[in-house]
């Protein structure tokens, strides 16, 4: 145990969820007879659940400030269908019709934003109000019809990276590069950490060894990863959603970890009243999480769009659910002020892999929703039971040496 | 003193009490002696177990938590709960209103009592008992009326109505008038004479000696847990000065660090200061408050609880509490308008709020988090957060602080109370303000780290910062502080120089509703 917390760091709260991660990955791919871990069931997982953990990231913010977003499956919804509308009618540009796709997004938050920060009314409330509003609006505006989306759109829902250079990698040459990009900027992170470790002016002198398990653990992942995604049928690759969606981990987790808004999340949602005793701005933060949680739905929407290739009315219907979902089995407290990007993700990528898994046993979706409930209940009564205050995930710890120390 | 009373008048004695918590003893060997149909009043500094003592009274020390006997009405009691000393009349009314505001007048008083009938709520006895109920209260309200409506003295009668639908034979009221304007507290005071008249009898605890000395038959006097007087009213006329010397009669040891202030130039000054009461529309919580504090000074602010000292210091602090009427602010000589706490933070003001636990610290943070959080922009670089940066900070402030923590990164919920103050002061020190307020920096703190908080107070004094010291503790302002303003029900009642004044000379100002 030790050893382990030298490796990973002190606060170990994240390890049984992302050991369950491993064991649900590993116990499928020998059920199903080495279905699960392989190149396209991977790029459909990804590609396939890019749009929820785009959405995991905005809830998460959300939650942390001790509030809820239920209105995001029906936004994401309400926008792709507008998107898809004025690109067929007005014959707009796809970029253009994007543009406002995400402007409405942003506009669509600003009304939840005011009535939480400006009236005071509780999100659940405004949420659940524009969850019918939209979900409503999907149907009127489309008159229960499907429309098409711009054909450029499938290139971000559905996409892969161009392929080129010599063959002989056997891999998807694109996937290859940025896997090694990756790899590289693990394993200088992991060795700018310890050389900053040890010329810090307080704390003890660091150990060599943790950092080389570290450096060489993470990057045999990475390099697993990599070949997974680039060894697939030719002309795939790290699917183009994927990638938006690791963007946006890069960015929120920078966000919520490195900036003074980011703090200002978990001082509002920790305890409001000493925040803004520090001088926190607290109805502001509250609107600026609400309106970028509409926005990020606005995003998962597009993605859906592309990869669905035409907007429906009953697009969106329940996302919320699976967003919510995946925060809470990432560790988020009820009551606010607690959960990182990182943990949410695990849990947002272990929804994924059962609802696959299952999918690949041939278990209906009628026992994989029971299943997948249950699973939340335990994940979160685990959490409950082993409930340590004001730590960060160990997701979070493996991310803090990137620059931290 | 001439306690030749007939004990069958009495119908309340409680003998030896003495309650410990782990480790502090709350109450010591206290003795308390009601009469039958007098209005009793306990006095005494905040802390000094009054609220204890009717804690143990009324059940929620249950029996057996406790040493020493209580005789009622006759009878030895062993109360349990709360509701077993209420099946004796015994009923208390804390300072904080129990009524729930949704719930009409007729449905709170009844809440838990309910009337019956074959299992289901009988509505119209509960209204014309409640009727009957509000009249002997001199209150003329439909009983169908929501508590929300109601002002707070409208509110404390409807307690009192509640109590005597249980059949009330001693009343407690716990400081009934801190939270009511002049008209309601004459009103209550009113209502207690006729129930005095009607045989009930009232324990009354207060802080305001004028309220005491205008309605109190008998006095007992608590001290650090202990009984120290007792003193009974023949032709209604109290002493107040005998109060006050009873209440705060301690010999002063030397606990507090020797200090030569070096004293500068005025950089605070407050003008004409007004701040309403959010919840109790034309309650002044700041009364055309106006004072200065030099460069180097640390000037206390003394006065009981519901003066109005904190609600001050928060309005000052960028409008945080209460809704500003009027007033100005001066720092190092030019005016300034405080709209935000942030605003507040930039022009040089800091605030270490009295609750540690509810308004200084998140509970969910790291001690290094803490420490920068109210001054972020300090360890940015390139927009981002620096975490070595905030870790030296954390740890600079750890070393200089004496803050016992094996590492910065810890959970400030896992420090104790001395260390959480700690890294709430340095919290604060790291803005580098010029205008330091704080309220109550030792409340709940072990002797040994208050030391060491007043020692860092006069360092932070001697760095030219202006201190605000408010606190409830007289020896602690007289041994800290240069000079003292007293306050009582939010209007500046004094202004003394700290050389020159005792407590008891303080406590008289902060218990006078005259103006200076």
């Amino acid at each position: 145990m030790k050893y382990l917390k030298q490796v990973l760091g002190n606060d170990l709260r994240q390890l049984p969820m992302v050991v369950a991660l491993l064991v649900l990955l590993i116990g499928f791919h020998i059920i199903s007879g080495g279905r699960m871990l392989t190149s396209s069931n991977m790029q459909n997982l990804i590609s396939g659940n890019a749009y929820v953990l785009i959405l995991a990231i905005g809830m998460l913010m959300v939650i942390v400030i001790g509030q809820i977003d239920l209105s995001v499956g029906s936004v994401a919804g309400f926008v792709a269908m507008v998107v898809a509308i004025t690109a067929r009618n007005f014959n707009l540009p796809w970029f253009v019709a994007v543009f406002l796709g995400l402007a409405l997004g942003v506009l669509i938050g600003s009304w939840q934003g005011f009535w939480l920060s400006k009236m005071g009314i509780p999100g659940f409330i405004s949420t659940l109000a524009g969850m019918m509003i939209f979900r409503g609006a999907v149907i009127w505006l489309s008159g229960s019809i499907s429309v098409p989306a711009p054909k450029e759109l499938q290139f971000f829902g559905a996409g892969y990276l161009p392929e080129w250079g010599p063959a002989w990698t056997n891999m998807n040459n694109s996937t290859l590069l940025l896997g090694l990009l990756a790899l590289g900027f693990f394993v200088w992170s992991q060795w700018n950490g310890y050389q900053r470790e040890k010329q810090a002016i307080y704390g003890t002198r660091p150990e060599m060894w943790p950092m080389l398990v570290r450096a060489i653990g993470g990057g045999l992942v990475i390099a697993y990863v990599t070949w997974l995604f680039g060894s697939g049928r030719p002309g795939t690759s790290f699917p183009i959603p994927g990638l938006v969606l690791v963007a946006l981990i890069v960015i929120y987790h920078m966000v919520t970890e490195r900036t003074r808004f980011g703090r200002h999340v978990y001082a509002v949602g920790g305890n409001r009243q000493a925040a803004a005793l520090s001088g926190v701005n607290v109805s502001r933060t509250y609107f600026t999480v609400m309106a970028n949680m509409s926005f990020l739905a606005a995003l998962a929407g597009i993605l859906f769009l592309g990869r669905a290739t035409a907007a429906g009315p009953g697009d969106g219907t329940n996302w919320e659910l699976d967003a919510i979902s995946a925060v809470f089995i990432g560790g988020a407290a009820v009551s606010g002020g607690v959960g990182t990007i990182m943990a949410t993700m695990v849990g947002g990528v272990l929804i994924a892999v059962l609802n696959s898994g299952l999918m690949l046993m041939g278990v209906g979706a009628d026992r994989t929703q029971v299943i997948k409930g249950l699973v939340l209940l335990l994940a979160v009564a685990v959490d409950a039971f082993n409930k340590q205050q004001g730590r960060p995930s160990i997701i979070g710890k493996i991310m803090e040496s990137f620059h931290k120390k | 003193m001439t306690s030749s009373v007939d004990k069958h008048d009495n119908i309340l004695e409680m003998q030896g009490i003495t309650k410990e918590f782990t480790g502090v003893r709350a109450l010591d060997k206290v003795t308390l002696e009601v009469k039958k149909a007098e209005v009793h009043a306990i006095c005494g500094e905040n802390g000094a177990g009054k609220s204890t003592l009717m804690k143990v009274l009324s059940g929620v020390y249950p029996y057996g938590t406790y040493s020493g006997d209580i005789v009622f009405a006759g009878k030895v009691a062993k109360f349990n709960t709360i509701k077993e000393s209420e099946k004796c009349g015994i009923v208390i009314i804390h300072q904080e209103l129990a009524l729930i505001p949704e719930l009409s007048i007729a449905e709170n008083i009844f809440l838990g009592n309910e009337l019956l009938s074959s299992g289901l709520i009988d509505w119209n006895k509960t209204e014309t008992l409640t009727r009957d109920l509000l009249a002997r209260v001199g209150l003329e309200l439909d009983p169908s009326t929501p508590i929300k409506n109601l002002g707070v003295g409208q509110q404390q009668l409807v307690e009192i109505a509640k109590a005597l639908s249980k059949n009330v034979s001693l009343l407690i009221l716990d400081e009934p008038t801190s939270a009511l304007n002049e008209e309601d507290s004459e009103n209550l005071l009113n209502l207690m004479r006729s129930l005095r008249e009607k045989g009930i009898t009232c324990i009354m605890i207060s802080h305001k000696l004028n309220e005491i000395a205008e309605i109190a038959d008998s006095i007992t006097v608590i001290r650090d847990g202990k009984t120290v007087d007792h003193m009974s009213v023949a032709d209604g006329r109290i002493e107040e000065d005998a109060i006050i010397r009873a209440m705060v009669g301690r010999p002063l040891d030397n606990r507090y660090p020797i200090h030569e202030p070096k004293i500068g130039k005025v950089i605070f000054e407050v003008k004409d200061w007004t701040v309403e009461d959010p919840n109790v529309p034309g309650r002044l919580l700041s009364d055309n408050i106006s004072f200065k504090v030099k460069a180097g000074e640390i000037v206390g602010f003394a006065g009981l609880m519901g003066a109005g000292r904190t609600e001050m210091a928060r309005s000052l602090f960028g409008r945080n509490y209460g809704i500003y009427k009027h007033g100005s602010i001066s720092i190092k000589g030019s005016k300034v308008v405080l709209h935000s706490v942030s605003e507040a933070i930039r022009k040089g003001l800091a605030y270490v709020p009295e609750d540690r636990k509810l308004l200084g610290l998140n509970l969910l943070d790291s001690i290094e988090k803490t420490t920068v959080s109210a001054n972020l922009r300090k360890i940015l670089s390139n927009g981002l957060i620096d975490f070595s940066k905030e870790h030296s900070v954390a740890e600079k402030y750890r070393k200089s602080l004496k803050i016992k923590t094996p590492a910065v990164d810890v959970g400030v919920a896992t420090l104790s109370g001395g260390n959480q103050q700690k890294v709430v002061l340095s919290k604060w020190m790291f803005p580098n303000p010029d205008v330091l307020i704080l309220d109550e920096p030792t409340r709940g703190i072990d002797v040994g780290a208050k030391f060491e908080i007043y020692k860092l107070v006069q360092q932070l004094a001697d760095e030219g910062k202006a201190v605000i010291f408010i606190s409830s503790e007289l020896p602690e302002i007289l041994g800290m502080t240069d000079r003292i303003y007293t306050l009582c029900e939010g209007r500046l009642t004094g202004e003394l120089n700290t050389k020159q004044a005792d407590q008891e000379s303080i406590m008289r100002l902060m218990t006078t509703t005259n103006e200076v």
